[in-house]
């Protein structure tokens, strides 16, 4: 718990004296590096934050998007990743609880959650098995208590998470615009705390995962109570309803030193609290102790005088704690008294905005000896690499996980989980589709079209369900910001992700840094997760049984670039060679054409083609309807290559359409119009899934068969190990 | 036609069914804080789905002591049709309303997915419009959705026609796959599934019809009474 001597100096000169205890413990849990962003803030400033439908507001933890008709939504993502490594029930559960709150303090009501869950490889190590179960349940029975549904994410399995957890968790909200809670105080208004009591879990939380994770710090894990949170919501929008709020924000990481400071520098006041108002859950708690608290579900109100009565009556209501700590001073200082003793006295300002780094960056000299790396030759046996593939934690069916997610609660879920991306029906006649997306091992090779290709596929799969991307957040997780090969890579990250978003005009509305991800073992892979929000204005596309007779079209182009793909990983355990490149122009063209196929209503379903490739993406819409499906390699546009490579190149910008043949030619002229690469590639029926080049089979197999192994896979593994 | 919904704190499926009630088949409907009293000129009364005071101690146990129920058994005692719906389900059940009990999953864990119902009774205030036998697609979402009674209770069930829905898989280990039943009189019904969440075609992926009939019969109850 403690700054660095340069930031020290630098808070004595600002503050024109030495700091005392109390002092250094409220500035050292605000400027820690998960609190401040002082290695990434100054890169940060290269994403586009601005659009149409943005609404900025100060003091806002989430992203707003207007979407239409007096509505918005909002959106915003979190993880929980040093917890969870040590307790993944609680940390992945209390991770839940941060991300709703940040919605819930827009003003919003949170309608849906999407989880990301990495570990390490959970075939052969019985502790990232139990990481990942503990961190499913986690998130399953606080969603399922707090009644929003869990509606997508992704799960994926990686050596480099070894003994490590990777827990993201995003959130989307719905409301009026109106009801946006437009963060604003005054002198004389009253600072008040609501919610859980105030105990010692999680003291040092925001410093624990600001450091690599080195030994187990468990009183720095937080407890989840998510019936205190649901309570929180109700009275949190009731009491928005009523007037109450003139201000709010919720208590994350860093606890009230941050919030306050946060809170008063975003809003220009100054505020005074005294911490033997708040309600603790343990006896003899130190003042500084109580600043640094990291105990879940309790959100910070500002409130006018005249309305704290009403406020204390909508907590009683729900028998929740309200503690008027402070109030709103003149001067935009940030005072702690105990016992109306001053404990802390800082300038606002100076606590909330930590001294910035700039780290050194270099390029990693591993990236072009990995790229270089003499690629494997195809496997002999095509079909037994297919069936495997479909039994590869990161590609089988996750069923086993999004079972266990209440994810129709709100009645909202119009396209539900399994499918490209989750669609929630909102209330003026829109719907709303969102998925998150990431793929380490690309960008451990390839850090800038890594990057580029997780915002691509994200887009990719809302475009599947007819939504056209409005809007992004974006969670980057690294290791240690102080190795400078670590830091390039973060850096090539945000300019790749920044580029994408002024191409396509898709603004990044929130997102999160999470670095020092490390254990003894070493760091991740470079781990940028990207989700995106799209909107269908029109009809939402939902997956429909596909028939006899049904015809298969591929759109985009295969290239020969297998680099990080799951077939060199998994079958080969061949770590090297390029990774897919994203040519922005192919991957607006292709988007826009399968947007307007879908708003003719001709299609059957639409499925992208990612980990796995065409191979795995043509089996999983077969195995779907439980049909079998021939597939004419040579008729998809290509790059010449070898049979393999053709089945799972991870080439971006490609999405499979499924046509009745009487349909056919209406959409083949629609795309040939479209000027974009496709081919009549496949047709559904019998019992096999049959792949061939040139009337040559190059694998075959049972559709009933594949079916088990791919459905149950997971969860076999899981509950048997 | 005046429908109540009953409140408590951590209910989180009251907004569904109030939606589901008031906007697809226009009653006029009322929540009711569990601290309030019921209204005097209520048709009929739902306890909707979610997870009550978070399910503390034993789901439905503490709700099932609250002000509000006292209520209910009057209502309940007048022959007030009385509809329970998960969480309201469990309620009822620790209330002493409905017999048995829910147990936790043998999964142990939460499950949530589409499944089948079958109607083995038709006499009841919410399924008077159904063929015996008829199939509803439904979804469940619960972690404690098992029904237990032992074999004399559940000879009981048969023989008083108390059996209202039955599973048409073993989903869940359901002695009997025993989904929802029914007081001795009929008018107080109990189900584990989530009907407010198949009636309407844009969420439902099979056939939000037969769901729909749960509704129906309801106003035809009303009406008939009236």
């Amino acid at each position: 718990m403690s700054l660095q001597p340069q930031e020290l100096q630098y808070l004595e000169k600002k503050i024109k004296r030495k700091p005392n205890q109390t002092e250094l413990h409220i500035v050292a849990a605000e400027w820690s590096e998960h609190c401040s962003y002082k290695s990434s803030k100054k890169h940060l400033k290269l994403l586009p934050t601005r659009g149409p439908r943005v609404i900025h507001e100060k003091g806002f933890d989430s992203g707003v998007l207007d979407v239409g008709d007096n509505y918005v939504i909002t959106i915003h993502i979190e993880s929980h990743n040093h917890p969870s490594a040590v307790e993944p029930y609680g940390g992945a559960a209390t991770g839940v609880g941060g991300v709703i709150r940040d919605i819930l303090s827009a003003g919003t009501r949170p309608i849906a959650i999407l989880d990301g869950l990495r570990f390490g490889d959970i075939q052969k190590d019985p502790h990232a098995r139990w990481l990942f179960k503990n961190a499913v349940s986690g998130i399953a029975d606080y969603g399922n208590c707090l009644g929003i549904p869990t509606v997508g994410g992704e799960v994926e399995f990686d050596k480099s998470y070894t003994n490590y957890a990777l827990v993201d968790v995003a959130a989307i909200g719905f409301g009026k615009k109106e009801k946006l809670i437009k963060n604003d105080a005054k002198e004389g208004d009253l600072v008040v705390l609501i919610g859980g009591p105030t105990g010692r879990d999680g003291i040092g939380g925001s410093q624990f995962a600001s450091d690599s994770l080195e030994a187990e710090n468990r009183s720095a894990v937080q407890i989840p109570d998510p019936f205190i949170e649901k309570l929180i919501i109700e009275a949190t929008l009731q009491a928005r309803d009523e007037g109450c709020i003139k201000a709010i924000k919720d208590l994350g990481g860093g606890g009230l030193s941050c919030a306050v400071s946060e809170t008063a520098d975003a809003l220009g006041i100054g505020i005074e609290l005294d911490t033997s108002r708040v309600h603790t859950r343990e006896a003899d708690m130190k003042p500084h102790e109580i600043m640094t608290s990291e105990s879940q579900e309790r959100m910070l109100i500002i409130t006018e005088p005249v309305k704290l009565p009403r406020l204390e009556e909508i907590c009683a209501k729900f028998k929740i704690k309200c503690s008027v700590i402070g109030k709103v001073s003149q001067n935009k200082m940030m005072t702690v008294r105990s016992d109306g003793k001053i404990l802390a006295e800082m300038p606002a300002e100076i606590v909330a905005n930590a001294p910035l780094i700039d780290w050194p960056a270099k390029e990693p000299s591993y990236i072009k000896q990995l790229q270089n790396k003499k690629e494997p030759g195809p496997v002999s046996n095509l079909t037994s690499a297919l069936v495997k593939m479909l039994s590869n934690p990161n590609i089988a069916s996750k069923n086993w996980v999004y079972g266990q997610y209440d994810h129709e609660v709100g009645i909202r879920t119009v396209v539900k989980p399994g499918a490209d991306a989750a669609v929630l029906r909102l209330d003026n006649g829109k719907y709303l589709a969102v998925k998150i997306d990431g793929n380490p091992k690309h960008c451990y090779l390839d850090p800038k079209n890594g990057a580029m290709g997780c915002f691509e596929e994200a887009c990719r799969n809302v475009v599947c369900t007819g939504a056209t991307p409005i809007g992004m957040v974006d969670h980057l997780q690294f290791g240690s910001p102080q190795n400078p090969e670590i830091f390039w890579t973060f850096i090539e990250s945000i300019r790749a992700i920044s580029e994408f978003s002024k191409f396509f005009n898709i603004p990044c509305v929130g997102g999160k840094v999470s670095l020092y991800n490390e254990t003894p073992y070493g760091p991740i892979k470079p781990t940028p997760i990207i989700g995106v929000v799209g909107l269908i204005e029109g009809t939402p596309l939902k997956p429909q049984k596909i028939q006899q007779g049904d015809i298969l079209i591929v759109v985009g182009k295969t290239k020969d670039e297998l680099g990080g793909s799951e077939y060199f990983e998994y079958i080969h355990d061949f770590v090297g060679g390029r990774p897919p490149k994203v040519n922005l122009e192919e991957s607006k063209k292709n988007m826009d054409a399968i947007l307007s196929l879908i708003q003719t209503q001709k299609l059957k379903a639409v499925h992208d083609c990612s980990k796995g490739g065409l191979g795995i993406a043509a089996c999983e819409l077969a195995l779907g309807s439980q049909i079998g499906l021939s597939v004419y390699l040579e008729k998809m546009p290509q790059q010449t290559m070898t049979e393999d490579r053709l089945l799972f190149s991870e080439s971006h910008s490609r999405y499979l359409v499924v046509v009745q043949k009487a349909d056919l030619e209406q959409v083949t002229n629609l795309l040939n119009k479209a000027n974009v690469e496709f081919g009549v590639i496949g047709d559904f029926g019998s019992k096999d899934i049959v792949f061939s080049f040139n009337h040559k089979i190059v694998a075959k197999l049972r559709v009933d068969k594949a079916y088990n192994i791919w459905f149950n896979s997971l969860g076999e593994l899981v509950s048997h190990g | 036609m005046k429908v109540g919904v009953i409140v408590f704190p951590g209910s989180n499926c009251d907004r569904d069914m109030f939606h589901v009630l008031k906007d697809v088949f226009k009653f006029e409907t009322k929540y009711f804080w569990h601290e309030d009293r019921l209204a005097g000129d209520l048709d009929a009364v739902v306890l909707p789905g979610g997870f009550s005071y978070g399910d503390r101690l034993r789901a439905g146990v503490i709700a099932a002591h609250s002000p509000i129920i006292s209520d209910v058994k009057k209502l309940a005692e007048k022959g007030m049709p009385i509809l329970g719906v998960c969480n309201g389900f469990q309620i009822l059940v620790e209330a002493q309303l409905l017999p048995g009990v829910l147990l936790k999953n043998t999964t142990l864990s939460f499950m949530c997915r589409w499944t089948e119902l079958v109607v083995e009774n038709n006499k009841t205030p919410f399924t008077n419009k159904f063929a015996l036998k008829q199939k509803i697609p439904i979804p469940i979402a619960n972690g404690e959705g098992r029904y237990y009674v032992d074999k004399k209770t559940l000879d009981s069930l048969k023989k008083n026609h108390q059996i209202v829905f039955r599973y048409s898989e073993n989903i869940n280990d359901s002695v009997f796959n025993i989904a929802g039943i029914c007081n001795k009189e009929g008018n107080i019904v109990g189900m584990m599934p989530h009907p407010e969440r198949a009636v309407e075609p844009e969420i439902n992926p099979i056939d939000a019809k037969p769901s729909s009939l749960i509704f129906e019969s309801l106003i035809a109850n009303v009406g008939a009474r009236r």
